[in-house]
């Protein structure tokens, strides 16, 4: 196992302060390295590897990665994704988001990321809660759940992350956990893979400021509550009580070519019509 | 026949598509936009012409703040990069245009202002964005401010734009009205070689000595595109030389400074004016975008009234050129300020008129033109 | 990353960037680790190892390290010295 954390340490920014900003028990620190082995496994270079990161505690995550690494502003991850992508169809670039980041402030920007299906992989970290700012219900806070601004449980109903990005149109939508870790960097080296738009949930726990209001006795405990609560696909469709499982796996996949794909295509027809390069 | 080919390319053009033709022949190679009245045509011809080009990309995006930022995207990964739009537009985009000034990404975004607050009056001019263009992004930030005053000057603007934009690594602004926007005249289409056309500073240096913050003679640090192999770290928070961010007061105020003075030392290149008739002039009038056309009528009635008017044309408006308004309005007795709003440039002339001269100021929000004969009025 | 036996694991922490969160102590099957006086965990059962693979990866602070004793030694640390301070890290190292 050894080769895991040297194999992370090859790749973080020893230049910047350690340990990482997150809270003790933060899964955002598990989703960092289970991004970069993702990296690595599929053999990308750094400099062929863009970080384009929201604004949020998710947000801190690009700073600590020797990558290409923009912290955009809030919600606006996947617009300066998308333009990067467009300029240099050649880079790799990943878009690091909160839940409400991509879903509240950005969520426009993610279903049309989507519909367009331009070929960023889009890494949500779904904490169900604002944590940076102190903990406010976003719009993946479960309906009932707490916090400073629900302080008598949330009354709207949650993002279906999946079903809504699955019906903007991306080419690939998974979910996993920072508790099935595994299972997470195969998702996200599936994602950075696949052709157009492709989004990875992350369930990733924020004991100190969703936990501790909706009775999680300690980080662990939501670990625990991973573990237990989160299913694979295959076994999930056959569950009979279906009540509080989370499905996890991946739940589209379709092969169609990003928009800067498309977009080459139709600028070589229109040479070709002109008379030049074959 | 020989004579027809060195006979210049012209087309009649609007003031929109002039915007298109001076940002092919600066380089821009990338557009992201959203459709708003009165700048459509820019867009409209961009998709059309982007394509055409071996790596030109257009894009319509979802709204003007997703706009912005793939402007500022395409833009780190090395692309002249521009966008368009109208006032509503130009409000969402502001965050934005903070986080590129922040970042010092250059990019060019043409504002064709309207009139009226709000969703206010689409289809007349107005020039009520023009503090906005400034101030309009939260927290002191350095940021140029250019306008146009006809079709040919859409073109030629647009290039400078571009030009200030890449040499000093900022958001830069160019302000059209929709008269100016939409007024089609003859413009003699650009030949390679016709402008000076400046790129960003690159690095030069070995990727682990880069600093992508760090001081330089003109206070312009070189920017990489993204992707070349020099892996540095943009934020919007307050950085360090090494695009880290900080809170180290030493570290916070030395990015600001350094950002101000990239520009305070280069007034003399980028405050541009126009200068007719001033010699002498003891009517002078100041104005900018589609008034200075009128204003330009009313100078030259004046002087065959025998009156000694003059014309002061801003083409820069911020950051304000100081030096060249009071240098006139020592001379003069009168400042005639006429814009198409309650009053927001000639607040800047009263700033820094000290007493020399008596400033007037015409003001319309009616989303109607000011006449030459209103401002002749004023001067005769 | 196949588990082997008991006896042939080392098992090191970094004492600078573990914030004790208590996740490796808590899923470590064989109770190689357990709570510190600060809170941070320590390897109280070494040879108990059988290189499972959960702690490593579900470090949030990539403070854990298990390697093989018979092989190059965790990261040429066996102290437990934390990286950013070990000068042969490098960017060198890369890829």
């Amino acid at each position: 196992m050894a080769e895991v954390t040297q194999l992370i340490h090859q790749y973080l920014r020893h230049n910047k302060k350690f340990p990482l900003v997150f809270c003790p028990g933060c899964g955002h620190g598990i989703v960092l390295g289970s991004l970069v082995r993702s990296v690595h496994a599929l053999g990308l270079s750094k400099d062929e590897v863009v970080v384009v990161a929201g604004i949020g505690c998710s947000g801190r995550i690009a700073a600590y990665v020797d990558f290409n690494t923009v912290h955009a502003t809030h919600g606006r991850a996947l617009t300066i994704a998308t333009g990067i992508k467009m300029a240099n169809p050649g880079l790799t670039v990943i878009a690091v988001m909160g839940d409400g980041d991509a879903f509240s402030i950005g969520g426009n920007h993610l279903i049309h990321a989507a519909r367009r299906n331009i070929g960023v992989t889009a890494l949500v970290l779904n904490n169900f809660i604002y944590g940076m700012t102190g903990g406010q219900c976003s719009s993946t806070t479960p309906e009932g759940a707490y916090s400073h601004t629900s302080p008598m449980g949330q009354l709207e109903a949650a993002f279906d992350i999946v079903e809504l990005t699955r019906a903007a149109g991306a080419s690939g939508v998974a979910r996993g956990t920072v508790f099935h870790v595994k299972a997470l960097d195969g998702l996200i080296a599936a994602a950075l893979s696949q052709p157009g738009f492709n989004l990875v949930e992350a369930l990733t726990p924020c004991f100190t400021q969703y936990g501790r209001g909706n009775g999680f006795k300690s980080a662990v405990d939501m670990f625990k509550w991973l573990k237990d609560k989160a299913v694979p696909l295959e076994a999930y469709e056959k569950l009979e009580d279906k009540a509080g499982r989370i499905p996890i796996g991946v739940f589209v996949k379709r092969d169609a070519p990003g928009l800067e794909t498309r977009y080459a295509a139709m600028r070589q027809r229109l040479l070709e019509k002109r008379g030049g390069a074959a | 026949m020989s004579q027809v080919r060195k006979k210049r390319r012209e087309a009649f053009l609007l003031g929109n598509e002039a915007v298109v033709e001076g940002a092919l022949a600066a380089g821009c190679t990338f557009y992201a936009g959203y459709p708003i009245t009165p700048s459509t045509e820019i867009m409209e011809t961009m998709a059309r012409r982007l394509p055409q080009l071996p790596d030109g990309v257009f894009l319509q995006m979802e709204d003007e703040i997703a706009s912005m930022g793939a402007v500022i995207g395409a833009s780190l990964a090395g692309r002249k990069a521009m966008t368009a739009t109208s006032g509503p537009g130009f409000s969402l985009m502001q965050e934005q245009i903070g986080y590129a000034a922040m970042t010092e990404t250059p990019l060019v975004l043409v504002d064709v202002m309207r009139g009226g607050a709000s969703t206010g009056l689409p289809t007349s001019p107005g020039q009520g964005d023009v503090q906005q263009a400034r101030w309009g992004s939260h927290g002191d930030h350095p940021i140029l401010v250019l306008s146009a005053a006809d079709v040919p000057e859409c073109l030629e603007m647009t290039v400078t734009a571009f030009n200030f934009a890449e040499k000093y690594r900022t958001p830069v602004v160019l302000l059209l009205d929709e008269i100016t926007a939409h007024t089609r005249e003859k413009v003699s289409l650009p030949e390679p070689g016709d402008f000076e056309v400046f790129s960003r500073p690159v690095p030069t240096m070995p990727p682990e000595w880069y600093k992508p913050y760090e001081e330089t003679l003109r206070g312009v640090p070189p920017m990489p595109p993204l992707g070349t192999g020099y892996r540095f770290h943009v934020t919007g928070l307050s950085h360090d030389l090494l695009g880290f961010p900080t809170s180290r007061p030493e570290e916070v105020a030395a990015l600001v400074e350094r950002q101000f003075r990239k520009i305070d030392r280069f007034f003399h290149d980028v405050q541009l004016v126009e200068h007719v008739m001033t010699e002498d002039a003891e009517a002078l009038v100041i104005a900018y975008g589609c008034v200075a056309r009128s204003a330009r009528l009313a100078v030259r009635q004046a002087r065959e009234a025998g009156v000694r008017a003059g014309l002061l044309v801003l083409k820069t408006l911020f950051p304000f050129p100081r030096s060249h308004v009071e240098k006139l309005l020592r001379s003069c007795r009168l400042a005639v300020v006429p814009e198409l709003n309650v009053g927001q440039i000639s607040r800047e002339v009263k700033r820094v008129n000290e007493g020399y001269a008596a400033v007037r100021t015409i003001n319309r929000v009616d989303g109607q033109i000011i006449a030459p004969a209103q401002i002749l009025k004023e001067i005769a | 990353m196949s588990a082997s036996s008991k006896g042939q694991n080392r098992v090191v922490v970094y004492p600078d960037w573990c914030k004790g969160c208590g996740i490796c102590v808590a899923f470590c099957p064989k109770h190689v680790l357990a709570p510190g006086p600060d809170g941070k965990a320590v390897v109280v059962d070494e040879d108990a190892c059988v290189n499972c693979g959960f702690c490593e990866p579900h470090c949030p602070d990539f403070a854990i390290v298990v390697a093989p004793r018979n092989g190059n030694g965790v990261n040429g640390r066996p102290n437990g010295k934390s990286p950013a301070t070990d000068a042969t890290h490098g960017k060198e190292d890369c890829p």
